[in-house]
């Protein structure tokens, strides 16, 4: 991957976060206004955490509207690799890229620590260069972050390898402890924790390199 | 004009017949109503320091490293690598105890204001906090309400909160305090100054629209106490209006929007407006630069119909800034704030000084009704901004306060240390989790440790490899015995702080939260309290930079202990690693780093600690430290850690601070983390594990041979403690407690108490 987008919707926070975790892995970054119809150019895209539009009526509900979330979706359906983080998963599943929904953490808490996770699946862009059953140490940061989905749904993620990280202990009330998801295809990605802060132990774990060095490495395996 | 007021307005308003004086002088004539509301805020306790100025000119502010020192709308420092950093520290306490979830947000949302003022990113947050008792129901609502709000603002608006502290007293029971400190970083040529110069220029009000929230803030809510004895338990619902209401999303924007400003070099100045509102923010800006300016008050967008003058000037409606700009660069800065969809209005202009009868040049500032239209309100923005009458106010030392220190916790049974400790030990991660801790990939060290350790990194710095450190401290414990050595330990516990993670300390700023000053016992106190900070500035060669006075923390007459809180910021040269924290291993030597007896008469006083005044025993005598021991003692420590900072090998594996709850607390703790045991020889007596003095580091090592010869040659005395082994924490025959023991007992202490049944 030579060239990521980082969208960046009025009220998002971690799109430097992103952009530094890019740069680290060598990976031209640019920010993206939400304004933007066109992603040519870009071979990936991340969706940052955040509070677009300030999470105003629910996180996630207003950025679908956003003009870039078309382009976001077409983007997605040629095949290109996204990645939504935190925020970005929230948006991905209420524009309806990924299934379910994120409701408020179990405890009615934000919760800010370090989360244990099991990689359960290796067909998506993220996870692809992680052996599986291998445990992650990476950081949530979210108030809205338990996984939802009707039973149906459940079923057919968990059979079709679409449940790519689960807490080891669930820490927010998410459903069959999902902590990361990838749609049908495995190109397009959500996760709750933040692999981007999770890149030197001189800020606690490096753990999230793996990940995000699998998801710059994705295009040109795809 | 509108018409004269009737005579008793003034002291509606918060003013003195004195000042109602001053003030017709100042102007040469009666002033009208608007005129006279002007002066009521301005000339508040809040914005016009009026108690506390004569003070606080005894306070160190100079130093190679300074940039920007009090009085501005924060303090900066030349960090190195072509980096300042600024800082500032507030207080939103009498808002807090009346709506405890806005009140803390918006103090939040007020001192991120002040940091992107000065043109730096806001980068991080720090909330020292004090409540009454946690068995009052009103506490714990209090508790959740203020952490909440920080949590929801704070990460929201997106800027980590990395620590602060919490303290539970009753002292505080009908007067919360809720500080917020923050500091940010900024290319050392991009620093802005809240200056309006140059006739004709525009003043662009940027940001939220002005609403009725917040009317009165600083001169009805944070210039006077609270009456009932329950503080704001009872009666001050009809204060509740006082308070604003946040939004961090606007706020989110408004500092992209004005760094972006900032970054396109097109503003002359900018200040943003927060007690007191559009008066102030106009006024000191013209006072700055010498200027006047004509306000039109018809431009100011309105959140609702039928405000008068009066509110629209003074209304403390949140997340609004003023930007002074040139006026062939409106159409850009319309267009940057279209972009982050800010709304921009002119509400004002740069007019020339007024030539005065005694031919002077005054700048005015005029409130007018259109730019054109009727003058409201004609007074000089110096006299508004800077000219406040100063108030020497009766000091008395307290009569009680002999008697206090007499009765001395020495004498108090032993009880049992181990029950002691366990109920001591109490980790605030149930407050911190709730805050993003992490945001900018910067925190090395978060909250809940000595000091808070962060990469200097962030959007727009130069690459530099160093590293901030931040801590905050108050002991009002000490200071209600002896405000003046109190302040000056709280001083060196935070300059101690900073070596726990490598730094040495560059600037103090400081929250210096007191009872009612026209008690005189409180300004004795505070005079006090000023000395000593001064005294230990002095001494250990650090500037204090900026600060915020908050008084009036009194309800039903009775007063809070002196809570002078202090902030230093600290740097690492070099951050390349973290530094060891509290993480001892098996078979590691603990060693006590630093003198092993306090100065005084008493070898370990129990004097103002926790283990005392739990008992209700809140008496006896602090004594200072012996200055050179101290001083080696810190320097030693920081350049053992720094050098592990800085990537070395080191046989130094754990460190943590002497403080709250003494040497035995600070095991604890260290056992608690570590999740590995120790073994502490027979200690002289229960006041060594419990006593509180500043200037004592625990420390561990692999090698206690060569960390020995280390610490000789710097001349740092050593005590060892013992070692680090299995899962049982040994202190002779006083403690003997489990690890597994301790850490739940340690983790789940704040969530117990604040799970009581009421």
């Amino acid at each position: 991957m030579k060239r990521v987008g980082v969208v960046v919707f009025p009220g998002s926070n971690c799109e430097y976060d992103a952009l530094s975790a890019m740069e680290a892995l060598g990976v031209t970054a640019e920010l993206v206004w939400h304004s933007r119809t066109d992603l040519s150019g870009f071979d990936g895209i991340i969706l940052p955490g955040g509070f677009a539009h300030g999470d105003y009526l629910r996180p996630g509900a207003l950025a679908r509207f956003s003009p870039v979330m078309d382009a976001v979706a077409e983007f997605a359906q040629e095949g290109g690799a996204v990645l939504g983080i935190c925020n970005g998963f929230q948006v991905l599943t209420e524009a309806g890229l990924l299934p379910g929904a994120l409701q408020k953490n179990v405890g009615l808490k934000f919760l800010c620590q370090p989360t244990t996770l099991i990689v359960t699946s290796n067909a998506s862009v993220l996870t692809s260069g992680v052996a599986l059953g291998q445990e992650l140490v990476i950081p949530i940061n979210h108030f809205s972050g338990a996984y939802v989905c009707d039973d149906e749904t459940y079923d057919r993620i968990s059979e079709s390898s679409q449940i790519v990280l689960r807490y080891r202990d669930n820490p927010n009330g998410s459903r069959g402890d999902i902590a990361g998801l990838v749609n049908e295809r495995g190109n397009v990605v959500g996760l709750m924790p933040h692999p981007e802060r999770a890149m030197s132990t001189l800020l606690g774990s490096a753990d999230g390199r793996v990940l995000l060095e699998s998801f710059v490495a994705s295009y040109v395996a795809a | 004009m509108v018409a004269s007021p009737p005579q008793s307005l003034h002291r509606a308003l918060g003013l003195s017949d004195e000042e109602f004086g001053d003030i017709k002088e100042v102007l040469g004539r009666e002033p009208n109503h608007l005129e006279l509301a002007l002066f009521g805020v301005m000339w508040s306790e809040h914005c016009s320091y009026k108690s506390s100025s004569i003070h606080l000119r005894r306070l160190p502010t100079k130093g190679s490293h300074v940039l920007v020192g009090p009085g501005e709308n924060a303090g900066v420092i030349d960090a190195g690598d072509g980096i300042a950093v600024a800082i500032r520290i507030e207080s939103h306490n009498h808002p807090s105890a009346i709506e405890p979830y806005q009140g803390a947000a918006t103090g939040v949302g007020g001192i991120l204001r002040d940091i992107f003022t000065m043109g730096a990113r806001p980068l991080a947050v720090m909330d020292p906090l004090f409540f009454g008792e946690l068995s009052d129901a009103r506490q714990r609502w209090l508790v959740e309400g203020v952490v909440s709000g920080i949590s929801g603002y704070g990460n929201s608006v997106g800027v980590p909160t990395i620590g602060g502290e919490l303290t539970f007293d009753d002292c505080y029971r009908a007067n919360p305090l809720v500080n917020v400190l923050c500091v940010g970083a900024l290319p050392k040529e991009r620093l802005v100054l809240g200056i309006a110069s140059g006739v004709g220029n525009l003043a662009v009000l940027l940001g939220s629209r002005t609403g009725r929230d917040g009317i009165g803030g600083v001169s009805v809510l944070a210039s006077a106490g609270f009456s009932g004895e329950d503080g704001a338990a009872s009666l001050d619902e009809a204060k509740r209006p006082s308070v604003q209401v946040g939004d961090p999303y606007e706020e989110k924007r408004l500092i992209e929007a004005c760094l972006e400003l900032l970054d396109a070099g097109l503003v002359v100045g900018i200040q943003d407006l927060g007690g007191a509102g559009l008066i102030c923010g106009t006024s000191e800006t013209a006072a700055r630069g010498g200027m006047g300016m004509d306000v039109d008050v018809t431009a100011v967008p309105q959140r609702e119909p039928g405000m008068v003058p009066y509110e629209i000037m003074t209304s403390e409606s949140q997340e609004r800034m003023v930007a002074i700009i040139t006026p062939d660069n409106l159409e850009e800065v319309e267009a940057l704030c279209a972009k982050w969809e800010i709304r921009a209005s002119v509400v004002g202009r740069v007019v020339e000084p007024t030539l005065q009868p005694n031919g002077d040049r005054v700048g005015m500032l005029r409130v007018r009704n259109g730019f054109d239209g009727e003058v409201l309100a004609e007074v000089p923005a110096k006299a508004l901004a800077d000219e406040a009458p100063l108030y020497d106010r009766p000091r008395r030392y307290p009569s009680t306060l002999d008697e206090l220190r007499d009765d001395d916790p020495s004498d108090e049974p032993i009880g049992s240390p181990n029950d002691d400790l366990l109920e001591m030990l109490v980790d605030p991660a149930w407050v911190y989790r709730q805050y993003d801790s992490q945001l900018f990939l910067n925190t090395v060290v978060g909250p809940g440790r000595d000091a808070a350790l962060l990469r200097l990194a962030g959007p727009g710095l130069p690459h530099s490899s160093r590293g901030i450190a931040i801590s905050t401290d108050s002991n009002p414990r000490w200071c209600a015995l002896d405000p003046r050595v109190g302040t000056a330990l709280t001083v060196i516990e935070g300059v101690a702080n900073l070596a726990c993670v490598g730094a040495t300390a560059k600037a103090v700023v400081n929250c210096l939260n007191f009872g009612n000053p026209e008690h005189p016992e409180v300004m004795w106190q505070l005079s006090e309290s000023i000395d000593g900070m001064a005294e230990a500035c002095n001494r250990l060669g650090l500037p204090v930079i900026g600060g915020n006075v908050s008084l009036y923390n009194e309800s039903g007459g009775a007063d809070i202990d002196p809570t002078p809180v202090i902030g230093l910021l600290g740097v690492v040269d070099h951050l390349v690693a973290p530094p060891p924290g509290w993480n001892w291993n098996d078979d590691d030597t603990l060693v006590l780093v630093g003198a092993r007896h306090a100065q005084g008469d008493r070898e370990f006083p129990l004097g103002g600690s926790r283990w005392a005044t739990r008992r209700g025993r809140r008496g006896g005598e602090i004594t200072d430290v012996e200055p050179r021991t101290l001083k080696a003692t810190i320097e030693f420590v920081a350049s053992e850690v720094a050098a592990i900072c800085a990537g070395a090998t080191s046989d130094v594996t754990a460190v943590h601070d002497v403080s709250g709850g003494g040497l035995a607390s600070a095991l604890a703790e260290m056992t608690a983390v570590a999740g590995v045991g120790a073994s502490v020889k027979e200690l002289e007596s229960h006041a060594e594990l419990f006593s509180e003095f500043p200037g004592r580091f625990v420390m561990a090592t692999s090698n206690v041979e060569a960390f020995t010869d280390r610490a000789r040659a710097a001349g740092v005395p050593l005590f060892e403690l013992g070692v680090a082994t299995g899962n049982r924490l040994v202190i002779g025959s006083m403690i003997d407690l489990s690890v597994t023991e301790i850490a739940a007992r340690r983790s789940g202490a704040l969530e117990d108490a604040l799970a009581a049944a009421t």
